[in-house]
């Protein structure tokens, strides 16, 4: 997004479902109660919807699925499959599609049953024909081999990375929303089954069920809504691999340049940031996209997130619903990034409320540290 | 190479018979991984087949952990070649965790999943 498009799409509907254990619902069920909860917040009907963002794990033409199961027929779809930035990415198509008046009500929405149907990320991709042979366990195998690099080059802790787990579960404790919510110390994440060195289970995201829904309109329309409108500052993506063993550095993602043009595009700077919600799969993203993103250099996001720094009360308020380590992680996770920044600037979040929320940042990561995509969100005060 | 036209099967047909090529572009000379029709560099799509040195370092790795009955836990790395390609692979001959970044390892041809592979062991001296 450029400049240009700053501030003329807005988001007037946040909603979910399913989360935690969605028993006996598939998930475009979860998908579609997420639809109508984001609607109903916006006092919207499924019939306005002429615009529909969506992708699933289990299919390859899953916005075609989601069209169908709510009985809409949209004129604008957009069902890019970047993993889990897709549903910030939207942000940009949605932007741009209403700003052309392609569509006037746009619906970004995802569920999945994942926990209840499997217990496990459920995937329609194919293995990649020069890793599987190697029995990788996906997505952990990659992103443990990015955190040993990066605790081999920078000297970042075992400790240090666990610190991101705990700092995700003191916010969780606040959110009655969140799946986990009891007490975990530096020693529970370190003494935790380890699942793929330096990584144990309690570095991993959650396996749960659930949905998400956002719905936004053009700028010029956006205080006709019973809710306070969050407006879209700037977003931005890149991408730079699908296959971990093609990832040029281990310790830089592409959130560098997502983060730099959607920072550009909002026209603000980390410093300006109130709120900061990052994919967070494994405690190393935390670590990765808080200096990538510009919060600290390059080698300092472990003595960054250290002893707090991120939780309640530290110096940077950080995935302040719990994040995909504690609250919620249906497979993919970067819709709620956007739903819990939109929360926190509207001044309804279901956990700590921060106050006087009026710049929030949402990041998507997708595949396997592949695609970055960042969001600034602000309120009627930052246009 | 008989029947062996696309990159792919050209490089699956080498591993077969015991073999490391590496696609080497003709234009920039530089080589790439995994093998495709056009170089990922300079996108030219002159392509020639070298036989890799073998030689190369770990660049990051990672322990599988799995239960014993299972056939316990094993070795999961990034191995980068003196040739400047990268690979997923595993190193053999050392308990998983003994595999460290930056170690100096050998390239050969074993068998990963009941299919040929390119394995490495550490080099030595």
């Amino acid at each position: 997004m450029t400049t240009e498009l700053r501030g003329k799409s807005a988001i007037v509907g946040t909603g979910h479902a399913g989360f935690g254990e969605a028993h006996g619902l598939t998930a475009y069920d979860v998908m579609a109660q997420s639809a109508l909860a984001a609607l109903g917040d916006a006092g919207l009907k499924l019939s306005d919807v002429d615009g529909l963002f969506c992708t699933m794990m289990e299919d390859s033409m899953p916005a075609l699925m989601a069209a169908e199961y709510l009985g809409i027929q949209p004129r604008f779809i957009d069902g890019t499959m970047s993993g889990g930035s897709s549903f910030v990415n939207y942000l940009t198509s949605a932007t741009m599609a209403l700003d052309a008046g392609l569509c006037d009500v746009a619906l970004i929405v995802y569920g999945s049953n994942q926990r209840t149907a499997s217990g496990r990320l459920v995937t329609a991709s194919r293995p990649p024909a020069y890793e599987a042979p190697y029995n990788p366990r996906y997505p952990i195998s990659a992103y443990a081999m990015a955190a040993a690099r990066h605790m081999h080059e920078y000297g970042t802790t075992r400790e240090q990375l666990a610190d991101v787990a705990v700092a995700a579960r003191a916010w969780a404790q606040h959110n009655p929303e969140a799946f986990e919510r009891g007490p975990l110390t530096r020693a529970d994440v370190l003494g935790a089954r380890m699942v793929g060195d330096p990584l144990t289970v309690r570095d991993c995201c959650l396996v749960t069920d659930g949905g998400g829904a956002i719905v936004l309109v053009r700028a010029n329309r956006a205080r006709d809504f019973p809710k306070e409108p969050v407006y879209v500052l700037g977003s931005a993506a890149e991408s730079s691999h699908r296959q971990i063993s093609q990832m040029k550095d281990f310790t830089v993602t592409a959130a560098c340049a997502s983060g730099t043009r959607a920072f550009a595009a909002a026209g603000v700077t980390p410093a300006d940031i109130q709120a900061v919600e990052l994919y967070d799969a494994f405690t190393i993203n935390t670590i990765l996209f808080l200096e990538d993103l510009g919060f600290c250099a390059k080698g300092e996001g472990g003595a960054f997130v250290e002893g707090g720094r991120i939780a309640p009360g530290g110096v940077l308020p950080v995935n302040t619903n719990g994040g995909g380590l504690s609250c919620v992680h249906p497979g993919m996770y970067g819709i709620f990034t956007v739903i819990e920044a939109a929360r926190q600037i509207r001044g309804d979040a279901p956990g700590i409320q921060l106050k006087d929320i009026d710049l929030a940042l949402a990041h998507g990561n997708g595949g396997v540290l592949s695609s970055q995509v960042t969001a600034i969100l602000g309120s009627q005060n930052t246009l | 190479m008989q029947d062996a036209n696309g990159p792919d099967q050209l490089f699956q047909r080498a591993l077969a018979e015991g073999e490391i090529l590496l696609p080497k572009c003709d234009d920039c000379g530089a080589f790439h991984f995994f093998p495709r029709v056009l170089c990922p560099h300079c996108h030219g799509a002159a392509i020639s087949w070298k036989q890799a040195g073998g030689k190369g370092r770990v660049h990051t790795t990672t322990v599988v952990r799995r239960k014993p009955e299972r056939g316990g836990d094993y070795n999961v790395c990034v191995v980068e070649l003196d040739e400047g390609v990268r690979m997923m692979s595993r190193v053999e001959g050392i308990a998983p965790g003994e595999v460290a970044i930056d170690m100096p390892v050998t390239a050969f041809v074993g068998e990963a999943e009941g299919v040929p592979a390119v394995l490495f062991k550490p080099s030595e001296g």
